[in-house]
């Protein structure tokens, strides 16, 4: 009964009969082959609702893969450039993965739901390069995207909404932690984990229980100005929390086209997600001569003066082109205009003091705008709530 | 543990080449090899009382004569036959001769002669061309080093100096099969399954399969090595093992036989040593492997300890071979219809047309075993009577087409197979499974379990241009150096490839030195 519909072209996911009843403006996005909304009733309401009460994204469509064998994390670790030893079990950690250049693959979490047991979640389908990973190692991959549906329930009153559910001590959980209770007789997992940068977690159970896991979650959160959300919202939320995005912010290796589109962790910003101290991992020779010459390319947020959002833009040191921009917005709750651009080395350090060339247009007139911006360290939007634990009573 | 500057993985005729290049230029070297006898393909062994057959390969027929020079070989005992004719039988009993430039038997027109002669004269000047870059590491195209750029500047000069429409011809004929090749320069259904023959042996392909004039090149380079037509190892295909043992030897190279080496031993970074099954470990600044690439990569080093586009190039590095090995003692000479006494000694094929090639190619595609089969026959005895008793003789004979696992399943047709191969030889050599007294089928499968040699292929892959040159065996780990620091392909996975050569060895144990870890 919930299983994806194979009618149309676009596969739906075990929400959406909650969700196409709830998405007003019937503004549908497709999201890896799935029928999602772009917005539900009103981007910045939508995007309010996460900073300020709860917001609720159906995330199913993202791709899960449990990865389960002796060999489990023995072949994660060869496949991502963190040391998967150091997730714990119950816990989750964000990684990505590169192929033999130390190009960027893909990024994603892993789950750790026992010592051999885990769960991957993925951008891209992975199933090939999960398959040609596993050479070598003895462990089972199975594609679980379809037997899980998801939701992230984020936003200061997330837990207290949940809680509501009868998810005791929820507040104890602490962030990238993961907790299991039974609901309607069957399994759910929740763990503090997002997209948004807030205090938020992430709801796991099979596709039977999930009309009425959200008819449960909205009738008791009513309260608490619970709202559905849409991805172009949860767009805004990340960019503000500075998390990256496939395909936006960089090109999935495998699919670029043109030579040198690929970008390395390093290039990302991720460096603290390669760890050298580990055993051999995909792309890990690569990097270190990365590492020794010099990457050609510096992930910068700037922090762009004014309040058009530096979408697309260009960005100058002096005269010259350095660096282009790959997400945009103005942060509402930061009150800032942030940007990510990939700067040519050596500029875009952090302090570097850049000019983003803005165009925009009104009514069909197009102005052209040289805002200043500065690298920034870290994204201005980091409350303490998305840390604390116990998490606040909001 | 035992500390070396070069530990080299396998004792067959590259893995010895290399380590007596290395250990002539002053370094130490240990050769490990889980056989007791030196040589690998170049083997030898008895088959029943004072009978001794040669265990993989039969003829020598492009054994590089620099080595051979370099390496004082026949000081070392190695002594080599005629050069041989071939006698292509046909049914009928008609039979055609071809030697390095002349063919001639029935049917066979002047102008038949004269397209051999023409068609041999422009292959020459290919593999001429071919040898210069089988002399050396195969350059790059994108590195920009100069080693290679001089490399491709001789072969460039040498492809314009064949003149225009030579060089087209090499580039249009280079990627396509040997049919078509055949078709183009000879009516005589005969001559055209002689030669192709020569394109698909130890291979997975057949005449009409794209990259069989490669192959036939392949084959023919022996030419630029002095060859006029293939050779027997006096005394067996095992002394030329024994001799490049020697050789290794004298300059002061440490052979270990009956030492299997179960695992390549190595940190995040590098390669440090070996571990044989015995526990005993070696610790070296390199290790060589002649091993094939298979072997090397998935089964000594792992695929866990490769990065996964390594591990995937590993596993799609073709390996098929559809090559298999008959040998026979016999009471005494066999006698081949319309075969002069003398001409026993000669090499003897049957594949009477390119048609019968591929037709006993096709059932092998599908994992069966067919009912016609393409041989490559010597009788060693005749020229070399000290492998045999007094009046007795031996008979080896490469067979294609034979799967690497046939559907039914090698145990409980592998008897049948053999007595249907002996009856197609009946055909030709009447009274022939009288005269037997052993006889032993090595299928592909066999070779893989006494040389080590995956999927059975004595190329260590397939000869193909995607497997070849700065391609052999895969981007990432050619020049001999892999991907893996400290690790060397010296085996004929690597460049230049397959057959009884010597190349591949002497190439990277050269490479190795002038700019390797050893250098």
């Amino acid at each position: 009964m919930n299983a994806p519909s194979r009618d149309t072209m676009l596969l739906t996911t075990p929400f959406h009969s909650r969700v196409a009843a709830l998405c007003g403006l019937n503004d549908w996005g497709n999201w890896m082959g799935y029928t999602t909304p772009n917005a539900y009733f009103d981007v910045e309401l939508e995007y309010f609702a996460i900073r300020s009460t709860t917001g609720v994204f159906d995330l199913s469509p993202m791709n899960k893969y449990r990865i389960t064998g002796p060999d489990a994390e023995a072949y994660l670790n060869r496949m991502v450039t963190r040391n998967v030893s150091k997730i714990g079990v119950n816990r989750v950690g964000y990684a990505v993965w590169c192929n033999d250049a130390g190009e960027v693959m893909d990024d994603g979490t892993i789950f750790r739901l026992g010592k051999e047991d885990f769960r991957l979640c993925s951008y891209q389908r992975a199933d090939d390069w999960l398959e040609w990973c596993r050479l070598g190692f003895d462990v089972t991959i199975h594609n679980e995207t379809e037997d899980i549906a998801a939701l992230a329930v984020q936003g200061p009153t997330s837990c207290t909404v949940l809680s509501l559910l009868g998810l005791d001590n929820l507040n104890e959980l602490k962030p990238f932690g993961m907790a299991h209770y039974t609901f309607e007789g069957a399994p759910l997992m929740v763990s503090r984990t997002g997209f948004t940068g807030d205090l938020g977690y992430e709801v796991w159970v099979a596709p039977e229980q999930a009309e009425a896991l959200w008819d449960q979650l909205f009738e008791r959160g009513k309260d608490y100005l619970i709202k559905p959300i849409g991805s172009y919202a949860l767009d805004i939320a990340r960019i503000e929390a500075g998390f990256l995005q496939a395909h936006v912010d960089f090109v999935p290796a495998e699919e670029t086209v043109r030579p040198g589109r690929a970008r390395s962790p390093f290039e990302l910003g991720l460096d603290w997600l390669v760890d050298f101290n580990k055993p051999l991992f995909n792309g890990r020779s690569a990097l270190l001569r990365e590492k020794a010459k010099g990457s050609r390319y510096r992930f910068a947020l700037l922090d762009v003066d004014g309040n058009k959002p530096a979408h697309h833009s260009f960005i100058l040191k002096g005269d010259k082109q350095v660096g282009t921009v790959t997400s945009a917005a103005w942060c509402p709750t930061a009150k800032s205009n942030l940007a990510y651009a990939q700067i040519e080395m050596p500029h875009g350090a952090v302090g570097d003091e850049l000019v983003a060339e803005i165009y925009y247009q009104r009514e069909l007139h197009w102005t052209r705008l040289l805002a200043p911006c500065k690298v920034i360290e870290a994204p201005l939007f980091n409350p303490k709530r998305r840390r604390q634990t116990p998490a606040p009573p909001y | 543990m035992t500390k070396f500057d070069a530990i080299i993985i396998g004792a067959g005729h590259n893995g010895l080449t290399a380590a007596a290049y290395l250990a002539k230029a002053g370094k130490s070297v240990v050769v490990l090899d889980s056989r007791d006898q030196p040589g690998g393909c170049a083997s030898a062994k008895t088959l029943g009382a004072g009978f001794t057959v040669s265990d993989c390969a039969q003829w020598l027929t492009q054994w590089d004569n620099r080595v051979a020079s370099d390496l004082a070989l026949e000081r070392h005992g190695l002594v080599l036959g005629q050069a041989k004719r071939t006698i292509a039988l046909q049914a009928s009993g008609e039979h055609l001769t071809l030697t390095q430039d002349s063919v001639s038997g029935a049917g066979v027109t002047s102008a038949d002669q004269a397209a051999y002669r023409a068609f041999k004269a422009q292959m020459r000047k290919f593999t001429a061309l071919m040898n210069k870059a089988y002399q050396s590491r195969a350059p790059m195209l994108v590195e920009h080093n100069w080693t290679d750029r001089i490399t491709l500047m001789k072969l460039g000069l040498g492809m314009k100096l064949m003149g225009r429409a030579n060089m087209q011809d090499l580039m249009r004929i280079i990627m396509i099969n040997i049919y078509d090749v055949m078709n183009e320069h000879f009516d005589h259904e005969g001559l055209k399954g002689a030669l192709a023959l020569d394109a698909i042996t130890g291979t997975n392909m057949g005449p009409r399969s794209p990259n069989t004039v490669f192959s036939y090149l392949h084959r023919l380079i022996g030419e630029q090595f002095g060859f006029t037509g293939p050779k027997q190892v006096m005394g067996g295909m095992g002394r030329l093992g024994e001799a490049l043992a020697a050789a290794a030897k004298a300059q002061g190279a440490d052979i270990r036989l009956g030492a299997r080496v179960s695992r390549i031993d190595k940190t995040d970074d590098r390669v440090t040593g070996v571990t044989l099954d015995s526990g005993e470990s070696f610790t070296a600044k390199v290790v060589l492997s002649s091993a094939d690439p298979k072997t090397t990569f998935r089964d000594l080093l792992g695929y866990q300890h490769l990065e996964t586009g390594m591990a995937r190039r590993v596993e799609h590095f073709r390996t098929r071979s559809g090559t298999a090995k008959l040998h026979l003692t016999l009471r005494s000479r066999p006698a081949f219809t319309g075969v002069t006494e003398a001409d026993h000694g000669e090499r003897l094929i049957i594949a009477p047309t390119m048609d019968a090639i591929e037709t006993a190619f096709n059932p092998m595609k599908y994992a069966e075993c067919g009912d016609q089969h393409v041989f490559d026959i010597s009788i060693p005895t005749v020229e070399d009577a000290s492998l045999a008793p007094d009046g007795q003789h031996t008979l080896t004979a490469l067979v294609h087409y034979l799967p690497y696992q046939p559907k039914a399943g090698w145990s409980s047709i592998k008897g049948q197979v053999l007595e249907d191969l002996i009856g197609e030889l009946e055909h030709y050599a009447p009274g022939i499974s009288q005269l037997i007294i052993e006889r032993e089928l090595l299928t592909p499968a066999d070779f893989e379990a006494s040389h080590g040699v995956v999927g059975g292929n004595w190329h260590h892959g397939e000869l193909a241009i995607d497997q070849a040159l700065m391609m052999r065996p895969f981007p990432g780990s050619t020049q001999y150096q892999t991907a893996v620091p400290g690790l060397y392909l010296c085996g004929a996975g690597a460049h230049p490839g397959g057959s009884l050569m010597g190349l591949a060895g002497k190439n990277a144990a050269t490479e190795l030195l002038k700019q390797g870890d050893l250098a």
